[in-house]
C-alpha cells in the first residue's frame, strides 16, 4: 500500500488501520467496545498520538475512535477530497490603479474544504476575487507569490528578496504595492523594507490578518480591502503596515514601518505605533491623515534598493544579575554588533562593563535601546548611563529594539567603520528617531482616533 | 388584479381543502394523512461555576443597558457557504447587517469577543456531558475533537460555534416505543439578542460561552403529542443528573417538522415543551397546505420562467391613508408595486390560522431585506390598506390583469433591490415546494421566517484546540456515578402508588433522588411523601415563589418530626410556614402553630365531650355535618400527635353507637 493512504497516522493508530485494510478517505464502519461508529476516515495531525483514528460522522463533526477499543473496521467506500479553488477572472476596470500583491507565504484569504476541514490559501487574483470581489472596485490586481514561509521564518534571505521585487514593480511602473505576510515578524520586514527601498514613489502596505480568513468574523478580508486602497489610492509614499484601529469591524491604521509593533498576542487591533501618532486612519470609503508630514506619491520612478543585510548582528535583553560571559560568549562567536535593551533609560549593571570593554576593545558595534519601548534613551542621568558611554555604548534615542537590530544589520551589511556605523545608525531614515514626541505620542487607546483625542484634551493625563 | 376577489373566503376555502383541523380535533388518521414526522434538538446548560472555554463566571446575568464596552463586527460569508455563486452576489450580501455586542467585564473576556483563542474545555462540564451520554445509552466517542460550526447571524462573536461529539447512537425509552438519538454534542451558548432593527442587531455578552448540551433525536415521532413525550423524557433525564441549569432559557429545544413531501424546518428555541404540541401541529400544516399551493401554481403558464414585475409608484398621484405609507413618503423613501402574474389566489392561501402565504413573504422581507413590519400591503389582504381607487390605479399602471396578484412595498432607496429580489426568490420557491428554514415560534403556536436552514457542510476543526482522549478508565468511573434511568424511576413511582400526577413536577425539579432518599432512610409511606411533594409542595411554591426555600429540608423535616415521635401529617401544616420562613427551627415552627404533644389516649378521651358541645342544626341534620364538625374541632390538636384517620374511624363508631 502506498504512504498517502494514511496521512499523518503513525505507530498504533497506522497499525490498526493496515491491518483491517482501511485508508484516509475511506467510508467506513468501525465496530468498537463503545458501539459502533459510521463515517469518513480523516487524516491525523502528525503531532497527535499514535492511539486514535480520526472520523468525520455524517452530521459533519469529527470524532477520534481510540484504537485499543476497535474490534473491527469496515471500508464501505472511498472518496479522495478535492482541494481546488474555485477561481474568477479578476475583472480589469479602467481608471482604477494597478497594485502588485506579493506573497510572503501568510494566508490572508482562504476557503475551507468541509468536508477535509482543510484552510486552502486564496492567492491568484481570481481565487482573490473570489474570496474578497469588493477588491474589483479598488483596483486593478496582480500577483505574485514570491516565497511560502511563515511569519517566525522571515528573515535576510526574504527581506532582500522583497525589497528587489519591489524595486523590480516601481520600475515596472506599478500604482502601489501590497505585501502579504504573517503577523508577527510583520514590523522586521516593516523596518527592514523601510531602509532598503529608500526614495519611493509609491506606497508599500503590509498587511496581514490576526484571525484567519476561513472564520466569518476574520478580519483579513477588511484588512486586504484597506490595504489595497491605501496602495492604490493613497499619496503615502513609504513602507506602511495596514491593520485594525479597533478591534471592532470599523476602521484600520497606517503605521510607519519603522515605529509600529505589535502589542497583543490575539487582538485584532494589535499593532500600535510607539513613540508617535499613526499615519492614517483608512476605512472603505476614506483616507483621513493623522500625521501632516509625510513622504507624498511622486510620478518618478527613482527608487534607491538597498539590498544589504548581515548576520552578524545580534540582541541583549538585560536582566538584574546578568552576568558578563553572556557578551563575551556573543563576542568569540563573532558578532559584530549588538542592540542592548536596557531598563529606564538605558542601563545595564556594572559587572557588565569589562565585558563591554573587551567587546568594544575587539571593535563590536554596540547601541542602546528601551525594555520600556515608549520614550529615549537618556544617558546623561545616571553615572552608569555616562560610563557605558565611555566604553563605547551608543544610545539610540526612541528606536525600538527590534527596529535598532534590523538597522544595525542593515548598516554592517554596508559598512564596517565605527564612525560610519555610528553615523548611519543615528541618522534617521524614516522616523526610526524622531526628533520630538507628540503629547499624544504615548498612547495605547489607538483603536479610537477621534474619541481618543477628545478625550486626552479634558481629561488629565 | 381582481377588485371584487373575496380574499378572506378563499382563505378559509384553502384551510379547508388542507383538511386543517385544530390541535383538539386531530387524531392519528389526520398525522398519517399528511405524513407527520418531528424530531428534536434538545439544548441544556449545565451546571458549571466557569464557561466552556474560558474562566468568566457561568450563570451571571446582565440587564440589556448595563455595558462597560461594545465592539462591532460584520459577518462575511466565507466562501464554502455559498458554494457556487458569482462574485456580485457577495458584494451585496445580502443582509449588511452592522452587528454590536455589549460587554459588561464582569460576564464577558476577551475569549468571548474572539480576541483570545479559547482556554482549555472546563472539565467539569465535560464530565457532566459524558454523564448524561451514557445515561442516553450513547456510543461514547474516544476522543472528543472541538469542531466549529459556521453561524452567520452573528448571535457568536468568532462567527462560529466551538462544539464537540460526546457520543453517538443512543435511544431512550416512551411509554410506547423508543426514540433513537442520533448524537449528543457539548457546545458553547450563544449571545442574547437585545435588538434587530433595520440593519443593526445589538446582542449580550453575558450567556455567550456557557456550557450547554445538545441532544438530537431521529425523527421518530409521529404526532406532536409524542414530541412533547420525548422532549420531556430528555429534559427530565438531563436534570436527573442534578448537575444542569433550571429556570428560564436553561433548556430549549428546537424542533425539526416535516409532513409527506415536504422540508425539514426547525422551529428554534422553544422554551417551554407545553408548547411543543401546536407548534409542530400547525408546522406539519403549513408545509401540507404549501404543497398544495404549489399544485396550484404549477397551472400557470410557463411557470418555469416566471418573474415579477416592478414599478416605482409616485405617491402625489395617489390618495394614500395608510400611515406607513404616508410615513415613507414623509421620509422620501421608495414605493414600489410588484406584480406577480397570475398569483391571484396565492397570497391569500392557508398557511397557519390567521396566516396565508402573504406571510411568508412578509417575514422575508424584514429578516433579509431589513425592512420593518408593515412592510407591505397586497391585492389579497383581509382589510384593504388602500382606496379602491388607488388599486385601480395601481393595476392600471402595472398593466395587471385579472389573475395577476400585486404588492406594493415601501422602505429606504439601497434596500429595495434586496427586496425585489427576496420577493421574487420566495414566490419562485412556491413552485418548488417548502424551502428549508429555521422559524420563530410565537405564543399562539404559529411560527415566522427566522433564517435560511444552513447545510450540514458548515462544520471544520478548530485549530485552536487539541483533541481530549477519553479513556476506558475515565469513562468506567464516570458511569459507577450516574443516577438511576428516569424510567425505572417512573416505573418505581408507579410501584410505590404515587399518581402520576405528580411525576412531571418531581421530574422537571429532580425530587426523585428526595423522595427515595425520605422512602428509604426514614421509611415514612411513598404514596404521602409523593403527593406531599407532588401536589402540597408544588402548589404552596407556585404561589410563595420564596427562592431561600431549598427542597432539601422537606427530608429535616421528616427525620425531625420522626426523632421527636410526632406523626409525619403534621408536616403538611408547617409546609406553608416553612416556604415562608425557610430559617425558623422546626420546633418554633410547632410552637407558631400552637402544636402541644398530647397522646393518642387523651385525644380520643375528650371526644364525648367535644360531641356534647355540637348543636344540632336544622339546617344541617345529617350526621355527615356532626362528623366534620367534631373532625374540625378535633383537628389541632390531633395532627400531628396521631392519624386522623383513626380519630375519624373513633368520631364515626362513636355516633352510630348512640
Amino acid at each position: 500500500m502506498n504512504e498517502d493512504f494514511f496521512q499523518g497516522y503513525k505507530g498504533d493508530a497506522l497499525a490498526t488501520l493496515m491491518k483491517f485494510n482501511a485508508r484516509v478517505w475511506g467510508q467506513a464502519d468501525i465496530e468498537t467496545t463503545r458501539g459502533k461508529f459510521v463515517g469518513t476516515i480523516l487524516p491525523r495531525s502528525e503531532n497527535d498520538d499514535d492511539q486514535h483514528i480520526v472520523m468525520k460522522i455524517p452530521t459533519g463533526y469529527n470524532v477520534g475512535i481510540d484504537i485499543k477499543t476497535v474490534n473491527s473496521i469496515t471500508e464501505t467506500g472511498y472518496k479522495k477530497a478535492n482541494y481546488k479553488i474555485p477561481e474568477k477572472q479578476f475583472p480589469v476596470t479602467p481608471g482604477l490603479p494597478h497594485v502588485k500583491l506579493l506573497g510572503t507565504g501568510g494566508t490572508i484569504a482562504s476557503r475551507l474544504d468541509y468536508r477535509t476541514g482543510a484552510v486552502i490559501p486564496a492567492f491568484s487574483p481570481g481565487e482573490l476575487y473570489g474570496a474578497v470581489p469588493e477588491l474589483a472596485d479598488i483596483c486593478n490586481l496582480d500577483t505574485e507569490k514570491l516565497f511560502a514561509v511563515f511569519s517566525e521564518n522571515m528573515g535576510p534571505k526574504q527581506y532582500i528578496a522583497l525589497a528587489k521585487a519591489i524595486g523590480k514593480e516601481i520600475e515596472n511602473g506599478i500604482d502601489g504595492i501590497v505585501i502579504g505576510h504573517g503577523t508577527d515578524t510583520l514590523q522586521h520586514t516593516g523596518a527592514a523594507l523601510t531602509f532598503m527601498c529608500q526614495n519611493l514613489p509609491v506606497p508599500v502596505v503590509l498587511v496581514g490578518s490576526q484571525r484567519s480568513s476561513d472564520r466569518p468574523s476574520s478580519d483579513a478580508a477588511l484588512n486586504l480591502m484597506h490595504a489595497m486602497k491605501a496602495a492604490g489610492q493613497s499619496d503615502i509614499a513609504e513602507v506602511m503596515v495596514c491593520m485594525f484601529g479597533p478591534t471592532s469591524d470599523e476602521y484600520g491604521l497606517l503605521h510607519k514601518g519603522t515605529r509600529v509593533r505589535k502589542m497583543h498576542s490575539s487582538y485584532r487591533s494589535t499593532f500600535r505605533t510607539i513613540g508617535d501618532t499613526p499615519l492614517a486612519m483608512i476605512s472603505r470609503k476614506e483616507i483621513t491623515p493623522i500625521k501632516k508630514t509625510y513622504n507624498k506619491r511622486r510620478n518618478d520612478r527613482n527608487v534607491k534598493i538597498l539590498p544589504y543585510f548581515s548576520d552578524e548582528v545580534t540582541m541583549l535583553y538585560y536582566y538584574p544579575g546578568m552576568k558578563p560571559d553572556i557578551i563575551d560568549s556573543m563576542v568569540d562567536n563573532g558578532y559584530k554588533g549588538i542592540i542592548f535593551v536596557g531598563t529606564g533609560l538605558g542601563h545595564v549593571n556594572r559587572e557588565l562593563y569589562p565585558a563591554i570593554e573587551r567587546a568594544h576593545a575587539k571593535g563590536v558595534h554596540m547601541f542602546m535601546t528601551l525594555q520600556t519601548i515608549w520614550g529615549f534613551v537618556h544617558m546623561f542621568v545616571y553615572d552608569t548611563g555616562r560610563d557605558m558611554m565611555a566604553k563605547g555604548i551608543v544610545p539610540l534615542g526612541n528606536m525600538l529594539p527590534e527596529v535598532a537590530w534590523i538597522k544595525l544589520s542593515w548598516v554592517l551589511g554596508q559598512t564596517n567603520d565605527a564612525e560610519e556605523v555610528k553615523r548611519m545608525m543615528l541618522t534617521p531614515v524614516n522616523d526610526e528617531i524622531t526628533p520630538r514626541e507628540p503629547y499624544n505620542g504615548y498612547l495605547v487607546l489607538q483603536g479610537g482616533v477621534p474619541e481618543v483625542e477628545s478625550f486626552i484634551r479634558k481629561v488629565h493625563k | 388584479m381582481d377588485i371584487s376577489f373575496d380574499s378572506r373566503a378563499h382563505y378559509e376555502a384553502t384551510k379547508k381543502s388542507a383538511g386543517y383541523v385544530c390541535l383538539k380535533k386531530a387524531n392519528q388518521k389526520t398525522y398519517d394523512r399528511i405524513g407527520f414526522m418531528s424530531g428534536l434538538e434538545v439544548h441544556q446548560q449545565l451546571l458549571t461555576k466557569e464557561k466552556l472555554f474560558c474562566h468568566c463566571p457561568a450563570g451571571i446575568y446582565n440587564k440589556s443597558e448595563e455595558y462597560d464596552a461594545e465592539v462591532i463586527r460584520h459577518m462575511r460569508p466565507t466562501l464554502s457557504e455559498l458554494g457556487e455563486y458569482d462574485g456580485t452576489a457577495l458584494m451585496e450580501f445580502k443582509t449588511r447587517k452592522e452587528i454590536i455586542y455589549r460587554i459588561k467585564n464582569e460576564t464577558a473576556c476577551t475569549y468571548e469577543v474572539d480576541d483570545t483563542p479559547p482556554f482549555p474545555i472546563d472539565r467539569e462540564a465535560l464530565q457532566i456531558s459524558i454523564e448524561i451520554a451514557l445515561l442516553s445509552k450513547l456510543n461514547i466517542v474516544g476522543e472528543v475533537h472541538i469542531t466549529r460550526k459556521q453561524y452567520l447571524d452573528g448571535s457568536i462573536p468568532t462567527g462560529f460555534q466551538r462544539t464537540a461529539i460526546i457520543g453517538v447512537e443512543g435511544s431512550i425509552p416512551l411509554k410506547n416505543k423508543t426514540i433513537r438519538l442520533i448524537q449528543l454534542s457539548i457546545e458553547e451558548d450563544s449571545c442574547r439578542e437585545i435588538s434587530d432593527i433595520g440593519h443593526t442587531r445589538i446582542y449580550k455578552t453575558d450567556r455567550l460561552g456557557m456550557p450547554l448540551i445538545e441532544t438530537v433525536t431521529y425523527p421518530d415521532c409521529v404526532n406532536p403529542a409524542e414530541v412533547k413525550e420525548a422532549c420531556d423524557y430528555i429534559r427530565f433525564l438531563n436534570r436527573s443528573t442534578g448537575k444542569v441549569r433550571t429556570g428560564i432559557g436553561a433548556g430549549r429545544e428546537d424542533v425539526n417538522v416535516s409532513c409527506k413531501g415536504g422540508t425539514r424546518v426547525e422551529i428554534k428555541g422553544v422554551a417551554h415543551t407545553k408548547w411543543i404540541p401546536q407548534l409542530t401541529h400547525i408546522e406539519a400544516f403549513r408545509q401540507w397546505s404549501l404543497l398544495l399551493l404549489r399544485e396550484q401554481l404549477r397551472k400557470i403558464k410557463n411557470y418555469e420562467s416566471w418573474k415579477i414585475e416592478s414599478y416605482i409608484i409616485d405617491p402625489e398621484d395617489y390618495n394614500f391613508s395608510y400611515a406607513p405609507l404616508i410615513q415613507a413618503t414623509e421620509l422620501q423613501q421608495q414605493v414600489i408595486a410588484v406584480k406577480l402574474r397570475d398569483f391571484k389566489g396565492a397570497l391569500s392561501h392557508f398557511t397557519q390560522p390567521e396566516k396565508s402565504f402573504a406571510n411568508e413573504i412578509s417575514d422575508r422581507l424584514k429578516v433579509i431585506a431589513c425592512l420593518e413590519k408593515p412592510n407591505m400591503i397586497h391585492s389579497e389582504s383581509f382589510v384593504s390598506e388602500l382606496e379602491a381607487d388607488d388599486w385601480k390605479k395601481i393595476a392600471k399602471i402595472t398593466k395587471s390583469q385579472p389573475d395577476d396578484a400585486i404588492i406594493v412595498i415601501w422602505g429606504p432607496k439601497e434596500d429595495m433591490k434586496t427586496a425585489l429580489e427576496t420577493i421574487e426568490e420566495r414566490c419562485k420557491m412556491a413552485f418548488e415546494g417548502i424551502p428549508g428554514e429555521t422559524r420563530k415560534s410565537l405564543t399562539d403556536g404559529t411560527t415566522i421566517f427566522e433564517r435560511v436552514l444552513p447545510g450540514a457542510d458548515r462544520m471544520y476543526p478548530d485549530t485552536d484546540s487539541a483533541p481530549i482522549p477519553l479513556e476506558d478508565s475515565f469513562i468506567d468511573k464516570l458511569s459507577k456515578e450516574i443516577p438511576k434511568e428516569v424510567i425505572d424511576r417512573f416505573n418505581q413511582l408507579r410501584q410505590w402508588g404515587i399518581p402520576e400526577d405528580t411525576y412531571t413536577y418531581i421530574f422537571s425539579k429532580n425530587y426523585y433522588p428526595l423522595i427515595e432518599e425520605i422512602v428509604n432512610d426514614l421509611k415514612i409511606n411513598p404514596k404521602f411523601v409523593g403527593t406531599f411533594i407532588g401536589h402540597r409542595l408544588k402548589n404552596i411554591l407556585g404561589k410563595n415563589k420564596n427562592f431561600k426555600f431549598k427542597a432539601k429540608m422537606i427530608y429535616h423535616l421528616f427525620a425531625f418530626l420522626k426523632e421527636n415521635k410526632v406523626n409525619e401529617k403534621i408536616a403538611i401544616r408547617m409546609l406553608p410556614e416553612l416556604v415562608a420562613h425557610p430559617r425558623m427551627e422546626f420546633e418554633s415552627v410547632l410552637a407558631t402553630l400552637k402544636f402541644k404533644k398530647l397522646d393518642a389516649e387523651e385525644i380520643l378521651s375528650k371526644l364525648p365531650f367535644i360531641n356534647g358541645k355540637f348543636e344540632a342544626n336544622k339546617k344541617k341534620t345529617d350526621p355527615g355535618y356532626r362528623i366534620n364538625w367534631i373532625m374540625g374541632q378535633v383537628q389541632k390538636t390531633a395532627m400531628g400527635n396521631m392519624d386522623l384517620a383513626v380519630v375519624e374511624e373513633k368520631v364515626r363508631n362513636m355516633i352510630s353507637q348512640k
